[in-house]
Protein backbone atom coordinates (compact mmCIF):
# COMPACT_ATOMS: atom_id res chain seq x y z
CA UNK A 1 0.00 0.00 0.00
CA UNK A 2 1.84 3.25 -0.94
CA UNK A 3 0.96 5.79 1.51
CA UNK A 4 0.93 9.71 1.25
CA UNK A 5 4.26 9.94 2.83
CA UNK A 6 5.47 8.23 -0.13
CA UNK A 7 4.04 10.63 -2.43
CA UNK A 8 5.01 13.95 -0.66
CA UNK A 9 8.87 12.34 0.02
CA UNK A 10 8.74 11.94 -3.81
CA UNK A 11 7.40 15.26 -4.56
CA UNK A 12 10.08 16.99 -2.05
CA UNK A 13 12.85 14.86 -3.40
CA UNK A 14 11.71 16.59 -7.45
CA UNK A 15 11.61 19.87 -6.22
CA UNK A 16 14.85 19.57 -4.78
CA UNK A 17 16.16 18.33 -7.89
CA UNK A 18 14.81 21.05 -9.22
CA UNK A 19 15.62 23.82 -6.97
CA UNK A 20 19.45 22.69 -7.02
CA UNK A 21 19.38 22.74 -10.64
CA UNK A 22 18.50 26.49 -10.95
CA UNK A 23 21.16 27.08 -8.87
CA UNK A 24 23.87 24.79 -9.76
CA UNK A 25 22.99 24.83 -13.10
CA UNK A 26 26.34 27.47 -14.96
CA UNK A 27 25.61 25.84 -18.73
CA UNK A 28 22.76 26.32 -20.31
CA UNK A 29 19.69 27.95 -19.75
CA UNK A 30 17.40 24.99 -21.33
CA UNK A 31 18.12 23.07 -18.91
CA UNK A 32 17.31 26.06 -16.45
CA UNK A 33 14.05 26.00 -17.97
CA UNK A 34 13.57 22.10 -17.50
CA UNK A 35 14.18 22.42 -13.43
CA UNK A 36 11.71 25.20 -13.26
CA UNK A 37 9.33 22.72 -14.97
CA UNK A 38 10.23 20.04 -12.91
CA UNK A 39 9.43 22.18 -9.43
CA UNK A 40 6.54 22.68 -11.19
CA UNK A 41 5.15 18.95 -11.80
CA UNK A 42 6.49 18.12 -7.84
CA UNK A 43 4.18 20.68 -6.86
CA UNK A 44 1.49 19.18 -9.32
CA UNK A 45 2.18 16.22 -7.55
CA UNK A 46 1.72 17.05 -4.23
CA UNK A 47 -1.85 18.38 -5.18
CA UNK A 48 -2.63 15.17 -6.83
CA UNK A 49 -1.62 12.80 -3.57
CA UNK A 50 -3.12 15.48 -1.22
CA UNK A 51 -6.46 15.81 -3.14
CA UNK A 52 -6.45 12.29 -3.57
CA UNK A 53 -6.09 11.20 0.32
CA UNK A 54 -8.48 14.16 1.56
CA UNK A 55 -11.20 13.23 -0.75
CA UNK A 56 -11.24 16.24 -2.16
CA UNK A 57 -10.96 17.40 -5.91
CA UNK A 58 -10.38 20.89 -5.49
CA UNK A 59 -6.17 20.00 -5.67
CA UNK A 60 -6.75 18.19 -8.60
CA UNK A 61 -8.04 21.24 -10.24
CA UNK A 62 -5.65 23.71 -9.10
CA UNK A 63 -3.24 21.00 -11.10
CA UNK A 64 -4.90 21.74 -14.34
CA UNK A 65 -4.41 25.63 -13.82
CA UNK A 66 -1.08 25.04 -12.92
CA UNK A 67 -0.43 22.70 -15.76
CA UNK A 68 -2.04 25.26 -18.19
CA UNK A 69 0.24 28.53 -16.58
CA UNK A 70 3.59 26.48 -16.57
CA UNK A 71 2.67 26.03 -20.68
CA UNK A 72 2.71 29.90 -20.86
CA UNK A 73 4.92 30.41 -18.82
CA UNK A 74 7.30 27.75 -21.00
CA UNK A 75 5.94 29.94 -23.72
CA UNK A 76 7.29 33.56 -22.53
CA UNK A 77 10.79 31.79 -20.84
CA UNK A 78 11.35 30.75 -24.29
CA UNK A 79 10.43 33.57 -26.12
CA UNK A 80 12.85 35.56 -24.01
CA UNK A 81 15.72 32.90 -24.72
CA UNK A 82 15.11 33.89 -28.80
CA UNK A 83 15.42 37.43 -28.44
CA UNK A 84 18.42 36.38 -25.77
CA UNK A 85 20.33 34.47 -28.42
CA UNK A 86 19.80 37.23 -31.04
CA UNK A 87 21.42 39.39 -28.92
CA UNK A 88 24.12 37.32 -27.51
CA UNK A 89 24.43 34.33 -29.76
CA UNK A 90 24.88 32.77 -26.71
CA UNK A 91 22.43 30.64 -24.26
CA UNK A 92 25.36 30.13 -21.32
CA UNK A 93 24.33 30.93 -17.65
CA UNK A 94 27.77 32.19 -17.38
CA UNK A 95 27.75 35.34 -19.83
CA UNK A 96 24.14 36.44 -18.29
CA UNK A 97 26.96 38.80 -16.38
CA UNK A 98 26.99 42.51 -18.11
CA UNK A 99 24.58 43.63 -15.47
CA UNK A 100 26.23 44.14 -11.80
CA UNK A 101 26.92 46.32 -8.63
CA UNK B 1 -27.32 18.59 -12.39
CA UNK B 2 -27.05 21.62 -14.25
CA UNK B 3 -30.19 22.68 -12.61
CA UNK B 4 -27.40 23.89 -9.60
CA UNK B 5 -25.56 26.40 -11.11
CA UNK B 6 -26.37 29.12 -9.86
CA UNK B 7 -25.00 32.64 -11.72
CA UNK B 8 -22.38 34.26 -9.55
CA UNK B 9 -22.74 37.95 -8.81
CA UNK B 10 -21.05 39.66 -10.75
CA UNK B 11 -21.29 42.88 -9.34
CA UNK B 12 -18.15 42.94 -6.88
CA UNK B 13 -16.13 41.66 -9.98
CA UNK B 14 -17.40 44.69 -12.21
CA UNK B 15 -13.90 46.66 -12.41
CA UNK B 16 -12.12 43.63 -13.03
CA UNK B 17 -14.86 42.60 -15.62
CA UNK B 18 -14.57 45.77 -17.06
CA UNK B 19 -10.49 45.66 -17.85
CA UNK B 20 -10.52 42.09 -18.92
CA UNK B 21 -13.37 43.33 -21.73
CA UNK B 22 -11.65 46.75 -22.72
CA UNK B 23 -8.37 45.00 -22.97
CA UNK B 24 -9.69 42.66 -25.76
CA UNK B 25 -11.26 45.75 -27.51
CA UNK B 26 -8.04 47.05 -27.19
CA UNK B 27 -5.95 44.33 -28.69
CA UNK B 28 -8.56 44.41 -31.52
CA UNK B 29 -8.53 48.56 -32.23
CA UNK B 30 -4.67 48.23 -32.29
CA UNK B 31 -4.88 45.29 -34.67
CA UNK B 32 -7.10 46.96 -37.46
CA UNK B 33 -5.77 50.99 -36.40
CA UNK B 34 -2.41 50.90 -38.35
CA UNK B 35 0.56 52.58 -37.21
CA UNK B 36 -0.78 56.07 -37.78
CA UNK B 37 -3.13 55.74 -35.15
CA UNK B 38 -1.00 54.13 -32.72
CA UNK B 39 -1.97 56.53 -30.46
CA UNK B 40 -5.31 55.08 -30.28
CA UNK B 41 -4.21 52.08 -27.99
CA UNK B 42 -3.00 54.23 -25.17
CA UNK B 43 -5.73 56.46 -25.01
CA UNK B 44 -8.09 53.96 -24.64
CA UNK B 45 -6.10 52.58 -22.44
CA UNK B 46 -5.87 55.57 -20.20
CA UNK B 47 -9.88 55.76 -20.46
CA UNK B 48 -10.61 52.18 -19.33
CA UNK B 49 -8.36 52.84 -16.19
CA UNK B 50 -10.77 55.90 -15.79
CA UNK B 51 -13.39 54.02 -16.29
CA UNK B 52 -12.00 51.16 -14.07
CA UNK B 53 -11.64 53.86 -11.22
CA UNK B 54 -15.37 55.15 -11.49
CA UNK B 55 -16.16 51.50 -11.29
CA UNK B 56 -14.50 51.13 -8.52
CA UNK B 57 -15.36 54.03 -6.52
CA UNK B 58 -18.97 53.42 -6.97
CA UNK B 59 -18.44 50.26 -5.90
CA UNK B 60 -16.78 51.07 -2.62
CA UNK B 61 -18.04 49.39 -0.09
CA UNK B 62 -19.25 49.41 3.83
CA UNK B 63 -18.09 45.95 3.63
CA UNK B 64 -16.62 42.54 1.91
CA UNK B 65 -18.80 40.73 -0.51
CA UNK B 66 -17.66 37.40 -1.83
CA UNK B 67 -18.38 36.05 -5.14
CA UNK B 68 -17.47 33.09 -7.69
CA UNK B 69 -18.09 30.75 -4.81
CA UNK B 70 -16.29 32.51 -1.89
CA UNK B 71 -13.11 32.47 -4.66
CA UNK B 72 -13.01 36.73 -5.19
CA UNK B 73 -13.59 39.20 -2.53
CA UNK B 74 -14.31 42.96 -3.16
CA UNK B 75 -13.62 44.83 0.46
CA UNK B 76 -12.45 48.13 1.71
CA UNK B 77 -8.76 47.16 1.14
CA UNK B 78 -9.18 46.24 -1.92
CA UNK B 79 -10.80 48.79 -3.65
CA UNK B 80 -8.17 51.12 -1.80
CA UNK B 81 -5.46 49.55 -3.19
CA UNK B 82 -7.58 49.13 -6.73
CA UNK B 83 -7.78 52.54 -6.74
CA UNK B 84 -4.38 53.39 -5.67
CA UNK B 85 -2.87 51.01 -8.69
CA UNK B 86 -5.27 52.59 -11.67
CA UNK B 87 -4.04 56.02 -10.36
CA UNK B 88 -0.25 54.85 -10.38
CA UNK B 89 -0.21 52.62 -13.37
CA UNK B 90 -1.86 56.22 -15.24
CA UNK B 91 1.23 58.04 -13.98
CA UNK B 92 3.23 55.28 -15.18
CA UNK B 93 1.86 55.52 -18.65
CA UNK B 94 2.11 58.94 -18.70
CA UNK B 95 5.18 59.51 -17.64
CA UNK B 96 6.99 56.59 -19.83
CA UNK B 97 5.31 58.09 -23.02
CA UNK B 98 7.80 60.43 -24.22
CA UNK B 99 10.28 57.81 -23.65
CA UNK B 100 8.80 54.79 -25.29
CA UNK B 101 8.06 57.13 -28.32
CA UNK B 102 11.60 58.24 -28.31
CA UNK B 103 12.66 54.43 -28.38
CA UNK B 104 9.97 53.46 -30.67
CA UNK B 105 8.39 51.20 -28.23
CA UNK B 106 4.61 52.93 -27.73
CA UNK B 107 3.18 50.20 -29.76
CA UNK B 108 -0.05 48.57 -28.74
CA UNK B 109 1.91 45.40 -27.06
CA UNK B 110 3.21 47.78 -24.53
CA UNK B 111 -0.06 49.37 -23.49
CA UNK B 112 -2.14 45.70 -23.65
CA UNK B 113 1.31 44.13 -21.68
CA UNK B 114 0.33 46.61 -18.73
CA UNK B 115 -3.63 46.56 -18.64
CA UNK B 116 -3.08 42.88 -18.54
CA UNK B 117 -0.54 43.46 -15.78
CA UNK B 118 -2.85 45.70 -13.76
CA UNK B 119 -5.73 42.87 -14.34
CA UNK B 120 -3.33 40.76 -12.95
CA UNK B 121 -2.75 42.92 -9.59
CA UNK B 122 -6.48 43.68 -9.52
CA UNK B 123 -6.97 39.70 -9.26
CA UNK B 124 -4.26 39.82 -7.05
CA UNK B 125 -5.78 42.51 -4.41
CA UNK B 126 -9.06 40.72 -5.00
CA UNK B 127 -8.43 37.20 -4.47
CA UNK B 128 -9.91 34.76 -1.68
CA UNK B 129 -8.70 31.51 -2.45
CA UNK B 130 -5.58 30.66 -3.16
CA UNK B 131 -6.21 29.91 -6.86
CA UNK B 132 -7.41 32.80 -7.83
CA UNK B 133 -4.27 34.31 -6.05
CA UNK B 134 -1.92 32.28 -8.14
CA UNK B 135 -3.52 33.07 -11.50
CA UNK B 136 -3.48 36.42 -10.52
CA UNK B 137 -0.03 36.75 -9.62
CA UNK B 138 0.90 34.98 -12.70
CA UNK B 139 -0.76 36.73 -14.89
CA UNK B 140 0.82 40.00 -13.59
CA UNK B 141 4.38 38.08 -13.64
CA UNK B 142 4.14 36.97 -17.29
CA UNK B 143 3.28 39.84 -17.97
CA UNK B 144 6.03 41.87 -16.57
CA UNK B 145 8.85 39.65 -18.10
CA UNK B 146 7.08 40.39 -21.60
CA UNK B 147 7.26 44.39 -20.69
CA UNK B 148 11.51 44.35 -18.97
CA UNK B 149 12.01 42.46 -22.76
CA UNK B 150 10.07 44.54 -24.57
CA UNK B 151 13.04 46.32 -26.17
CA UNK B 152 13.77 43.25 -27.60
CA UNK B 153 17.11 44.83 -29.25
CA UNK B 154 18.63 45.66 -26.30
CA UNK B 155 21.27 43.10 -24.73
CA UNK B 156 20.65 44.50 -21.53
CA UNK B 157 17.07 44.36 -21.36
CA UNK B 158 16.88 40.63 -22.82
CA UNK B 159 19.31 39.59 -19.88
CA UNK B 160 17.26 41.66 -17.00
CA UNK B 161 14.27 39.57 -18.71
CA UNK B 162 15.85 36.25 -18.16
CA UNK B 163 17.02 36.61 -14.62
CA UNK B 164 13.46 38.00 -14.14
CA UNK B 165 11.75 35.48 -15.58
CA UNK B 166 14.13 32.20 -14.16
CA UNK B 167 14.25 34.13 -10.60
CA UNK B 168 9.96 34.95 -11.06
CA UNK B 169 9.53 31.50 -11.90
CA UNK B 170 11.77 29.88 -8.67
CA UNK B 171 9.59 32.57 -6.76
CA UNK B 172 5.85 30.81 -8.09
CA UNK B 173 7.43 27.52 -7.66
CA UNK B 174 8.33 27.97 -4.01
CA UNK B 175 4.62 29.73 -3.28
CA UNK B 176 3.05 26.91 -5.13
CA UNK B 177 4.91 24.30 -3.02
CA UNK B 178 3.73 26.05 0.01
CA UNK B 179 0.51 26.36 -0.77
CA UNK B 180 0.23 22.55 -1.70
CA UNK B 181 1.52 22.08 1.87
CA UNK B 182 -1.34 24.48 3.69
CA UNK B 183 -3.81 22.51 1.21
CA UNK B 184 -2.70 19.16 2.59
CA UNK B 185 -2.83 20.29 6.16
CA UNK B 186 -6.16 22.22 6.18
CA UNK B 187 -7.83 20.45 3.08
CA UNK B 188 -9.29 23.95 1.34
CA UNK B 189 -7.91 26.62 -1.00
CA UNK B 190 -10.04 29.20 0.45
CA UNK B 191 -8.61 31.49 2.73
CA UNK B 192 -11.12 32.22 5.36
CA UNK B 193 -11.56 28.75 5.32
CA UNK B 194 -7.85 28.06 5.81
CA UNK B 195 -7.86 30.36 8.80
CA UNK B 196 -11.14 28.52 10.34
CA UNK B 197 -9.25 24.92 9.83
CA UNK B 198 -6.18 26.67 11.84
CA UNK B 199 -8.52 27.80 14.71
CA UNK B 200 -10.00 24.53 14.80
CA UNK B 201 -6.69 22.91 15.38
CA UNK B 202 -7.38 20.39 13.27
CA UNK B 203 -4.91 20.82 10.74
CA UNK B 204 -1.09 19.18 10.95
CA UNK B 205 1.36 22.14 12.85
CA UNK B 206 4.05 20.78 10.71
CA UNK B 207 3.07 20.42 7.55
CA UNK B 208 1.98 23.96 8.37
CA UNK B 209 4.67 25.69 9.05
CA UNK B 210 6.71 23.86 6.79
CA UNK B 211 4.49 25.09 4.17
CA UNK B 212 4.68 28.62 5.62
CA UNK B 213 8.06 28.69 5.22
CA UNK B 214 8.02 28.39 1.54
CA UNK B 215 5.13 30.74 1.10
CA UNK B 216 7.15 33.57 3.64
CA UNK B 217 9.88 32.95 0.84
CA UNK B 218 7.78 32.93 -2.31
CA UNK B 219 6.29 36.56 -1.14
CA UNK B 220 9.59 37.73 0.13
CA UNK B 221 10.53 37.05 -3.72
CA UNK B 222 7.45 38.92 -5.35
CA UNK B 223 8.07 42.25 -2.38
CA UNK B 224 11.99 42.05 -2.57
CA UNK B 225 13.50 41.70 0.60
CA UNK B 226 16.55 40.38 1.27
CA UNK B 227 17.64 37.32 1.24
CA UNK B 228 15.59 37.03 -1.97
CA UNK B 229 16.21 40.72 -3.76
CA UNK B 230 18.63 39.43 -5.97
CA UNK B 231 16.62 39.97 -8.99
CA UNK B 232 15.87 43.73 -8.21
CA UNK B 233 18.85 45.53 -9.15
CA UNK B 234 19.42 43.99 -12.27
CA UNK B 235 15.81 44.00 -13.38
CA UNK B 236 15.48 47.73 -12.34
CA UNK B 237 18.50 48.31 -14.19
CA UNK B 238 18.40 46.42 -17.17
CA UNK B 239 15.08 47.43 -18.03
CA UNK B 240 13.90 50.34 -20.00
CA UNK B 241 12.99 52.81 -17.66
CA UNK B 242 9.31 53.61 -18.38
CA UNK B 243 9.00 49.57 -17.84
CA UNK B 244 11.20 50.32 -14.40
CA UNK B 245 8.91 52.84 -13.21
CA UNK B 246 5.94 50.29 -13.71
CA UNK B 247 7.75 47.18 -12.18
CA UNK B 248 8.86 49.59 -9.39
CA UNK B 249 5.14 50.86 -8.26
CA UNK B 250 1.87 49.43 -8.47
CA UNK B 251 3.00 45.42 -8.53
CA UNK B 252 4.13 46.65 -4.29
CA UNK B 253 0.78 47.45 -3.43
CA UNK B 254 -0.03 43.63 -5.09
CA UNK B 255 2.20 42.13 -3.47
CA UNK B 256 1.59 43.70 -0.04
CA UNK B 257 -2.41 42.62 -0.67
CA UNK B 258 -1.22 39.59 -1.29
CA UNK B 259 0.98 39.17 2.12
CA UNK B 260 -1.89 40.58 4.37
CA UNK B 261 -4.61 37.81 2.39
CA UNK B 262 -2.40 34.76 2.96
CA UNK B 263 -0.53 35.50 6.23
CA UNK B 264 -3.47 37.70 8.31
CA UNK B 265 -6.52 37.25 6.88
CA UNK B 266 -5.41 33.36 6.54
CA UNK B 267 -2.28 32.28 8.80
CA UNK B 268 -3.26 34.58 11.60
CA UNK B 269 -3.01 31.74 13.73
CA UNK B 270 0.86 30.95 12.77
CA UNK B 271 1.51 34.28 13.50
CA UNK B 272 4.53 33.64 16.01
CA UNK B 273 6.26 31.86 12.73
CA UNK B 274 5.66 34.19 10.73
CA UNK B 275 6.43 37.32 12.31
CA UNK B 276 10.05 35.89 13.19
CA UNK B 277 10.43 35.09 9.40
CA UNK B 278 9.27 38.65 8.54
CA UNK B 279 11.34 40.25 11.24
CA UNK B 280 14.73 38.94 9.81
CA UNK B 281 13.75 40.09 6.23
CA UNK B 282 12.33 43.26 7.03
CA UNK B 283 15.98 44.11 9.50
CA UNK B 284 18.42 41.99 6.72
CA UNK B 285 16.60 44.33 3.86
CA UNK B 286 17.14 47.67 5.61
CA UNK B 287 20.31 46.88 6.59
CA UNK B 288 21.17 45.76 3.07
CA UNK B 289 19.13 47.74 1.09
CA UNK B 290 21.10 51.08 2.25
CA UNK B 291 23.90 49.91 2.41
CA UNK B 292 24.13 48.71 -0.71
CA UNK B 293 22.78 51.50 -1.84
CA UNK B 294 25.34 54.02 -0.77
CA UNK B 295 27.94 51.78 -3.55
CA UNK B 296 25.74 52.90 -6.29
CA UNK B 297 26.62 55.02 -9.66
CA UNK B 298 23.67 54.40 -11.50
CA UNK B 299 20.40 56.12 -10.32
CA UNK B 300 18.08 53.31 -11.39
CA UNK B 301 20.00 50.69 -9.02
CA UNK B 302 20.45 53.63 -6.42
CA UNK B 303 16.57 53.19 -6.11
CA UNK B 304 16.34 49.58 -6.63
CA UNK B 305 18.20 49.41 -3.27
CA UNK B 306 16.31 51.43 -1.64
CA UNK B 307 13.06 50.06 -2.82
CA UNK B 308 14.64 46.76 -0.94
CA UNK B 309 14.82 49.18 2.55
CA UNK B 310 11.73 50.48 1.86
CA UNK B 311 9.78 47.11 1.75
CA UNK B 312 11.48 46.22 4.48
CA UNK B 313 10.23 48.79 6.73
CA UNK B 314 6.66 47.99 5.00
CA UNK B 315 7.86 44.39 6.43
CA UNK B 316 8.15 45.73 9.69
CA UNK B 317 5.13 46.90 10.03
CA UNK B 318 3.12 43.79 8.73
CA UNK B 319 5.18 41.49 11.65
CA UNK B 320 3.49 44.12 14.40
CA UNK B 321 0.61 43.24 14.71
CA UNK B 322 0.31 41.28 17.61
CA UNK B 323 2.20 42.43 21.22
CA UNK B 324 2.95 39.30 22.98
CA UNK B 325 0.47 36.83 23.92
CA UNK B 326 -3.09 39.51 23.89
CA UNK B 327 -4.28 40.57 20.84
CA UNK B 328 -5.42 44.19 20.90
CA UNK B 329 -7.47 44.82 18.20
CA UNK B 330 -6.50 48.71 17.79
CA UNK B 331 -3.05 47.47 17.72
CA UNK B 332 -3.66 45.19 15.22
CA UNK B 333 -5.38 47.64 12.90
CA UNK B 334 -2.62 50.19 13.45
CA UNK B 335 -0.16 47.84 11.86
CA UNK B 336 -1.61 46.83 9.45
CA UNK B 337 -2.67 50.33 8.43
CA UNK B 338 0.83 51.45 8.88
CA UNK B 339 1.70 49.08 6.58
CA UNK B 340 -0.64 50.42 3.97
CA UNK B 341 0.24 53.28 4.23
CA UNK B 342 3.80 52.74 3.89
CA UNK B 343 2.96 50.67 0.67
CA UNK B 344 0.99 53.71 -0.84
CA UNK B 345 3.65 56.43 0.33
CA UNK B 346 6.22 54.22 -1.67
CA UNK B 347 4.80 53.72 -4.38
CA UNK B 348 3.86 57.66 -4.69
CA UNK B 349 7.96 58.37 -4.04
CA UNK B 350 8.86 55.66 -6.40
CA UNK B 351 6.52 57.38 -8.83
CA UNK B 352 7.73 61.03 -8.51
CA UNK B 353 11.76 59.71 -8.62
CA UNK B 354 11.53 57.76 -11.43
CA UNK B 355 9.50 60.47 -13.50
CA UNK B 356 12.56 62.51 -12.92
CA UNK B 357 14.82 60.24 -14.52
CA UNK B 358 12.37 59.91 -17.56
CA UNK B 359 11.71 63.42 -17.80
CA UNK B 360 15.84 63.55 -18.20
CA UNK B 361 15.83 61.30 -20.25
CA UNK B 362 15.73 62.29 -24.49
CA UNK B 363 16.08 60.41 -27.84
CA UNK B 364 19.50 58.07 -27.60
CA UNK B 365 20.24 59.70 -23.82
CA UNK B 366 19.96 57.56 -21.21
CA UNK B 367 19.89 59.62 -17.40
CA UNK B 368 20.57 57.05 -15.27
CA UNK B 369 23.55 58.21 -13.44
CA UNK B 370 23.81 59.91 -10.47
CA UNK B 371 26.36 62.76 -12.60
CA UNK B 372 23.40 63.02 -15.38
CA UNK B 373 21.73 64.65 -12.28
CA UNK B 374 24.39 67.25 -11.96
CA UNK B 375 23.45 71.09 -11.61
CA UNK B 376 19.69 70.20 -12.30
CA UNK B 377 18.68 72.88 -10.21
CA UNK B 378 20.55 75.47 -12.99
CA UNK B 379 18.73 73.89 -15.72
CA UNK B 380 15.49 73.51 -14.21
CA UNK B 381 14.38 74.68 -10.89
CA UNK B 382 11.00 73.87 -10.48
CA UNK B 383 11.59 69.59 -11.10
CA UNK B 384 15.07 69.95 -9.41
CA UNK B 385 12.80 70.96 -6.06
CA UNK B 386 9.97 67.99 -7.04
CA UNK B 387 13.24 65.72 -7.33
CA UNK B 388 14.28 67.27 -3.67
CA UNK B 389 10.98 67.09 -2.23
CA UNK B 390 10.90 62.88 -3.08
CA UNK B 391 14.45 62.49 -2.53
CA UNK B 392 13.68 64.06 1.32
CA UNK B 393 10.92 61.86 1.30
CA UNK B 394 12.31 58.91 0.56
CA UNK B 395 14.90 59.49 3.61
CA UNK B 396 12.39 60.12 6.19
CA UNK B 397 12.97 63.68 6.95
CA UNK B 398 10.02 65.36 8.01
CA UNK B 399 7.53 66.98 6.77
CA UNK B 400 6.98 65.15 4.32
CA UNK B 401 4.97 61.80 3.75
CA UNK B 402 7.71 59.18 3.91
CA UNK B 403 8.34 60.76 7.33
CA UNK B 404 5.01 60.18 8.32
CA UNK B 405 5.21 56.86 7.10
CA UNK B 406 8.06 56.02 8.67
CA UNK B 407 7.05 57.43 11.86
CA UNK B 408 3.46 55.36 11.90
CA UNK B 409 5.54 52.14 10.91
CA UNK B 410 7.88 52.70 13.58
CA UNK B 411 5.35 53.36 16.34
CA UNK B 412 3.74 50.08 15.25
CA UNK B 413 6.84 47.99 15.94
CA UNK B 414 7.50 49.95 19.30
CA UNK B 415 3.59 48.87 20.39
CA UNK B 416 4.32 45.53 19.80
CA UNK B 417 7.91 45.84 21.63
CA UNK B 418 10.52 45.07 19.18
CA UNK B 419 12.81 48.08 20.27
CA UNK B 420 15.78 46.66 19.23
CA UNK B 421 14.85 46.20 15.74
CA UNK B 422 12.88 49.82 15.66
CA UNK B 423 16.39 50.80 17.08
CA UNK B 424 18.34 49.38 14.09
CA UNK B 425 16.19 50.59 11.71
CA UNK B 426 16.21 53.89 12.43
CA UNK B 427 20.69 53.69 12.52
CA UNK B 428 20.17 52.34 9.01
CA UNK B 429 17.65 54.93 7.78
CA UNK B 430 20.26 57.09 9.11
CA UNK B 431 22.62 56.08 7.14
CA UNK B 432 20.59 55.88 3.89
CA UNK B 433 19.70 59.44 4.12
CA UNK B 434 23.44 59.89 3.12
CA UNK B 435 22.64 58.46 -0.61
CA UNK B 436 19.32 60.56 -0.74
CA UNK B 437 20.97 63.74 0.37
CA UNK B 438 23.70 63.08 -2.11
CA UNK B 439 21.31 63.72 -4.80
CA UNK B 440 20.11 66.44 -3.96
CA UNK B 441 23.86 67.64 -3.28
CA UNK B 442 24.70 67.24 -6.77
CA UNK B 443 21.69 69.49 -8.23
CA UNK B 444 21.66 72.00 -6.34
CA UNK B 445 25.74 72.51 -5.77
CA UNK B 446 27.45 70.62 -8.57
CA UNK B 447 28.13 72.40 -12.38
CA UNK B 448 25.68 70.49 -14.54
CA UNK B 449 26.97 68.48 -16.92
CA UNK B 450 24.51 68.58 -19.48
CA UNK B 451 22.64 71.55 -20.84
CA UNK B 452 20.45 70.06 -22.88
CA UNK B 453 17.20 71.65 -22.19
CA UNK B 454 14.19 69.56 -20.50
CA UNK B 455 11.50 69.36 -22.71
CA UNK B 456 8.09 67.42 -21.15
CA UNK B 457 4.94 67.41 -22.58
CA UNK B 458 2.48 69.62 -20.82
CA UNK B 459 0.52 66.53 -19.15
CA UNK B 460 3.80 65.28 -18.16
CA UNK B 461 5.16 68.42 -16.49
CA UNK B 462 1.54 68.41 -14.68
CA UNK B 463 1.32 65.40 -13.61
CA UNK B 464 5.18 65.00 -12.07
CA UNK B 465 4.01 68.21 -10.71
CA UNK B 466 0.89 67.20 -9.15
CA UNK B 467 3.11 63.90 -7.43
CA UNK B 468 5.86 66.29 -5.82
CA UNK B 469 2.98 68.32 -4.52
CA UNK B 470 1.15 65.43 -2.96
CA UNK B 471 3.83 63.85 -1.51
CA UNK B 472 4.76 67.24 0.25
CA UNK B 473 0.98 67.83 0.78
CA UNK B 474 0.28 64.39 2.27
CA UNK B 475 3.16 65.12 4.69
CA UNK B 476 1.73 68.31 5.89
CA UNK B 477 -1.75 66.50 6.52
CA UNK B 478 -0.98 63.03 6.76
CA UNK B 479 -4.22 62.28 8.29
CA UNK B 480 -6.60 62.32 5.84
CA UNK B 481 -4.64 59.06 4.01
CA UNK B 482 -3.99 57.10 7.39
CA UNK B 483 -7.40 57.51 8.05
CA UNK B 484 -8.47 56.38 4.88
CA UNK B 485 -6.24 53.58 5.64
CA UNK B 486 -7.24 52.77 8.82
CA UNK B 487 -11.02 52.79 8.05
CA UNK B 488 -10.26 50.71 5.16
CA UNK B 489 -8.31 47.82 7.13
CA UNK B 490 -10.79 47.98 10.75
CA UNK B 491 -14.10 46.96 7.69
CA UNK B 492 -11.97 44.59 5.92
CA UNK B 493 -10.32 42.40 9.14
Amino acid sequence: MIALHHYLVLSALLFAIGVVGIFLNRKNLIVLMMAIELMLLAVNMNFVAFSHYLNDLAGQLFVFFILTVAAAEAGIGLAILVVLFRNLSTIDVDKLDSLKG
Amino acid sequence: MLNNFVMPDLYPAAPELFLATMACVILLVDLFAGSRRRWLAGTLTQLALIGCAAITFLNYGEAASLTFSNMFIDDPVSDLLKLLVYVSVFGVLIYGRDYLAERDLDKGEYYLLVLFATLGMMVMISAYNLLTLYLGLEMLSLSLYALVAIDRDSPRATEAAMKYFVLGALASGLLLYGMSMIYGATGTLEVGLIAQALQDGIANRTILVFGLVFLVAGIAFKLGVVPFHMWIPDVYHGAPTAVTLFIATAPKLAAFAMALRLLVSGLFALADEWQTMLMLMAVLSIGVGNLAAIAQTNIKRMLAYSGISHMGFMLLALMSGVAGRDVDPMALVNAYSSAMYYSIAYVLMSLGAFGVVLLLSRAGYEAENLEDFKGLNKRSPWFAAMMMITMLSMAGIPFFVGFFAKFSVLLAAVAAEHLTVVVIAVIFSLIGAYYYLRVVKLMYFDPPADSAPIRASMDMRVLLSANGLAIALLGLFPNALMMLCTVAVLRSL
